[in-house]
């Protein structure tokens, strides 16, 4: 699954640390950008590299919320609706993005462009409501229309 | 205001215009005067206590570093930041990245420590880039690396990059993330600075703290004690969110008064509504009432009056029109959903709290229940192996107890027969492939 290059990033970030199996998270991380999600045989894999059971890794992977168990959508958007989001509007604004896409939390729309999430506090309270997308940027302080733009703006972006 | 932090400086967070107003000559200072146990004692005379919510005094956990040993030791930097309502560690990377790296350095050289991990939560994409960029450029002027500024200390900083759980907040969880396990929190004794990271010595600090440190050094422990509450001294980082006309992140000294914070600073309750409920310290900290908002100083000591906390100082305000039983199941089911799982009176109680609340919010709550649900918030609290079952019981047991009228208002007077469904398990256990 990875090249010369990345294995090679890999062996360093092994020295960070003091055991070999602490550069799973990385590891992981490696593979989710690579791949978009974390599969079983993208588990395997990673178990083989590190040289740990396959169980080991599936527990990792399941623990943490940030590594996908399945595929998403092009871009998978991550709306807020803890307490501080939910205070300003965070459910008002997923239930509109729900209802906009056509689409439920784990669905991904027919032309795989997008999948939705409700996440936890991203640490985003002051500018609330906001969305996070594909684990990466932030958009914030948005309002219905700004979120129509940002759809709009992914379309063209193909 | 004296301000520690965020100082009212343009691009204080380039290596250039920080190295100008005095960056990095705190560690010069200690390198060449200093030996490790000065430092540490000026850290203990400073008075500063942890900002990741317990305020455990910084001087004392250092100095419970093992001084002479064979084995490796390592500090770890607190920027989960995953408490609702908490901000305040991501606006340090953007705006003094280089001060908190400064204080990582020092702080090391105090413990005699040679690798330093910055725990990030993954979320923080952005500021992950931030701090990794800064490290580059430190270890390209010889601030990070082998012989630190031509002297004999060597560190090396490494950043690792969480994925998502709350839980690796806590400093034990913190330490098996960075293993490469899942984040269970352990159980303490030993503590992290006898049997941490690996099983070696390990100290854990939150990333406002070690940002305080550079100034500690430059401006001396006597200054930082005579700022703001004596008690607990210095300023905070408040992330203000919620039903307010100015959120954000003030820096402000400890012991300021909330309503100062809310109408000075903040502008005021939004739309020109009044105030129902404060929550004072990010989402596990018992709220406040308006009347006790209204007489509330922030800071560890004066909190306690009401009982309540300082915690990471994130300040959520709520207007006359919050409705508080949707606002405790929403924060009750943060913590159903973080819940790590190992220990059955958080994993199991989360849920049933939960499913209680839910009930009422359907109109088939009982009277019973309220007291119900404080039952089982007092048999979470201190049952469990870190403070997240606290943290999960504090909200449920003080927002019913503070504003029982409004949740009985939500209660029909007849009794309503219930089946007797219980499904159990945490999230984090039943989130399997399918």
């Amino acid at each position: 699954m990875f090249s010369e290059a990345e294995l090679i990033e890999i062996e360093k970030i092994k020295k960070r640390y003091e055991s070999p199996q602490s550069s799973l998270l990385p590891v992981l991380w490696m593979i989710q950008e690579k791949k978009g999600w974390i599969s079983k045989e993208s588990m395997s894999y990673a178990a083989e590299l590190l040289n740990i059971p396959y169980e080991y890794v599936l527990g990792v992977v399941s623990f943490y919320t940030m590594f996908f168990k399945k595929p998403k959508g092009k871009y998978h958007l991550q709306i807020c609706t803890n307490v501080s989001c939910m205070l300003r509007g965070g459910y008002e604004l997923y239930k509109y993005a729900c209802k906009k896409l056509g689409i439920n939390k784990e669905e991904i729309t027919s032309d795989g462009m997008f999948s939705i999430e409700e996440v936890e506090c991203l640490g985003s309270c002051a500018t609330a409501p906001m969305m996070q997308v594909n684990n990466k940027e932030y958009f914030e302080n948005l309002t219905f229309e700004k979120f129509d733009e940002l759809i709009e703006k992914f379309k063209k972006e193909i | 205001m004296t301000k520690i932090i965020l100082k009212d400086i343009d691009d204080l967070n380039t290596l250039e215009v920080y190295e100008a107003n005095g960056g990095f000559s705190a560690l010069k200072k200690v390198l060449k005067e200093m030996k490790a146990d000065e430092v540490i004692e000026e850290v203990k005379k400073s008075g500063l206590r942890g900002r990741g919510g317990a305020c455990f005094p910084t001087g004392l956990k250092w100095s419970f570093m093992p001084k002479v040993t064979d084995k490796p030791k390592f500090l770890c930097c607190n920027g989960d930041e995953s408490e609702p309502g908490s901000f305040k560690d991501r606006e340090i990377f953007e705006r003094n990245p280089y001060q908190f790296l400064e204080g990582t350095l020092i702080a090391c050289y105090a413990m005699g420590i040679k690798t330093a991990y910055i725990y990030i939560r993954g979320e923080y994409y952005r500021w992950i880039n931030i701090i990794e960029e800064c490290i580059k450029q430190l270890y390209k002027k010889g601030f990070i690396g082998k012989n630190i500024a031509g002297s004999s200390f060597s560190t090396d900083i490494y950043i690792h990059k969480g994925a998502g759980a709350y839980i690796c907040g806590e400093e034990s969880a913190l330490m098996s993330s960075i293993e490469g396990q899942r984040g269970y929190p352990r159980v303490k004794p030993p503590f992290p600075a006898q049997f941490g990271l690996w099983g070696y010595p390990t100290t854990i600090n939150n990333v406002e703290t070690i940002t305080n440190i550079p100034e500690i050094i430059n401006r001396g422990s006597k200054w930082f004690a005579s700022v703001g509450e004596p008690k607990h001294p210095g300023t905070l980082l408040f992330g203000i969110s919620g039903h307010i006309n100015k959120p954000g992140v003030y820096e402000l000294e400890t012991g300021t008064s909330l309503m100062t914070i809310i109408n000075e600073y903040c502008g005021g309750v939004w739309k020109g509504k009044s105030l129902k409920a404060v929550i004072p310290g990010g989402s596990s900290v018992p709220p406040l009432t308006r009347d006790e908002a209204l007489k509330a100083k922030m800071d560890s000591e004066s909190l306690k009056e009401f009982n309540s906390a300082i915690g990471t100082a994130g300040i959520i305000v709520m207007d006359q029109d919050t409705d508080l039983l949707e606002v405790l199941t929403r924060i009750t089911y943060f913590y159903f959903h973080e819940s790590c799982g190992q220990c059955t009176p958080c994993r199991e109680g989360c849920g049933w709290m939960l499913r209680i609340l839910r009930r009422i919010s359907e109109g088939k709550g009982r009277m019973s229940d309220l007291d119900l649900l404080i039952s089982v918030a007092d048999n979470i609290e201190g049952n469990t192996i870190c403070a997240l079952g606290d943290a999960a019981a504090w909200p449920v047991k003080w927002t019913i107890r503070k504003f029982r009228g409004e949740f009985e208002s939500k209660i029909q007077k007849e009794e309503i027969e219930l089946p007797n469904i219980n499904k159990v398990h945490s999230i984090r256990h039943t989130d399997y492939y399918t």
